[in-house]
């Protein structure tokens, strides 16, 4: 536990000193939102139906953006070595950085996504809904990210091959993110697809964390 | 200490040690306890220093110390001695320097203090001496010999000289090609 807090405290330091990072997918996320309309057009309706999945893929893609950084930074100064060298296990790191990297990216993402529902004209009812399925939904994001981060350590263009990787692993999240915000849009309850998002996140806590700590130890040898 | 030709296997045998990677065959231990079946205890009994010296740039010099010594001491943060070791590798007027303002041998410095920050039995040094001056290899020998006095184990993979007073040279180039059952 205290390794898990000096691990934590220490990248949130990094993150907060290179603040680069989190602003990028923060930005890339707001801009992708904003581009969009100009695509489809600006017709109210047509932009409050297809709001919730925007947002969503939208979230995805920037939470992409970051993963590559998650273990690099500290595969290649060997930091990564000496973590593993520590009496903390490798599954504690793990989730520790996984920690780290949803504080500061995941989270920015959940407080600007109501400001983008606002511009895509969505039912306001949903908004709550919508953070919820966010709140769920982009843990496990980092959880499944990391394993994808964990596999590209020392391979070449790494982060083109982590998006290959990973996205088609993100669906699962997405289908359910998204139905849970349509079903209240039309009126239906939700809780449904918030319990299934929720089971996701619990399935991926142990599962994510395991694999992602195997492929580092695969990564160091 | 371990000499040798560059590829002769300095460095391996020395992340063999750490338990970083395993041996193809044979094993490692240490008190008669297989290393392997306790990764967590051996790792806390032994300190590795490899080739990269894992400063972060982002962070200062005593920031950088203060992680390493406090993940070791389970997040107590020990300032006087991460101050102390900063002294004796002549870093202490850098305290505050970010990691990315610092030279090859300053980073190199860095990583021999964290060491010293947190005792440990076993050192493993992957050519410590390789980017550092003359009055840092001299606090370095100083520092080895003081913890051999104590009872500490060294094992330095070199190519430079390092004055110890006593210790034993292994040839690696004489392995070179064998096959040990």
């Amino acid at each position: 536990m205290n390794g898990f807090m000096t691990i934590l405290k220490r990248d949130l330091h990094l993150a907060i000193r290179q603040g680069v990072d989190s602003m990028t997918v923060v930005m890339f996320f707001v801009l992708v939102v904003i581009i969009l309309p100009f695509g489809v057009g600006p017709e109210p309706n047509i932009l409050a139906r297809i709001g919730s999945g925007v947002i969503w893929v939208a979230a995805l893609l920037a939470s992409t953006l970051s993963l590559e950084r998650l273990f690099q930074m500290d595969y290649e100064d060997g930091s990564l070595e000496l973590l593993s060298l520590s009496s903390v296990t490798l599954e504690v790191i793990v989730l520790a950085k996984v920690t780290a990297h949803w504080l500061t990216t995941g989270l920015p993402l959940i407080i600007t996504a109501p400001l983008l529902a606002l511009l895509l004209n969505l039912d306001k009812e949903s908004f709550s809904i919508l953070i919820c399925t966010l709140a769920l939904g982009t843990p496990s994001l980092s959880l499944v990210g990391a394993v994808g981060a964990a596999l590209i350590l020392g391979a070449r263009r790494g982060g083109v091959l982590l998006a290959l990787i990973i996205l088609p692993l993100y669906l699962p999240v997405l289908i359910f993110g998204v139905s849970a915000v349509d079903a209240n849009v039309n009126g239906i309850e939700a809780r449904a697809q918030l319990l299934v998002l929720g089971a996701l996140l619990l399935t991926a806590l142990p599962l994510c964390t395991w694999a992602a700590a195997t492929s580092i130890k695969q990564a160091i040898e | 200490m371990l000499v040798g030709p560059n590829g002769s296997g300095k460095s391996s045998l020395l992340r063999l040690m750490a338990g970083l990677i395993k041996p193809a065959t044979g094993n490692l231990k240490w008190c008669r306890e297989e290393i392997y079946e306790d990764p967590e205890n051996h790792s806390e009994r032994l300190h590795y220093v490899g080739h990269q010296d894992a400063v972060k740039p982002a962070l200062s010099v005593f920031e950088n110390l203060l992680f390493w010594s406090s993940l070791r001491n389970g997040n107590c943060e020990n300032r006087e001695a991460t101050k102390k070791a900063l002294n004796t590798f002549g870093l202490g007027h850098l305290e505050k320097v970010p990691g990315r303002f610092l030279s090859t041998g300053q980073k190199k410095r860095v990583d021999l203090a964290r060491i010293l920050v947190s005792p440990a039995p076993l050192w493993l040094l992957d050519e410590p001496t390789a980017a550092l001056d003359k009055e840092t290899i001299t606090s370095l020998e100083s520092a080895i010999d003081y913890h051999c006095t104590v009872g500490g184990m060294v094992v330095i993979s070199t190519h430079s000289e390092i004055k110890l007073p006593r210790h034993q040279v292994i040839n690696l180039a004489g392995f070179s090609g064998t096959h040990i059952e």
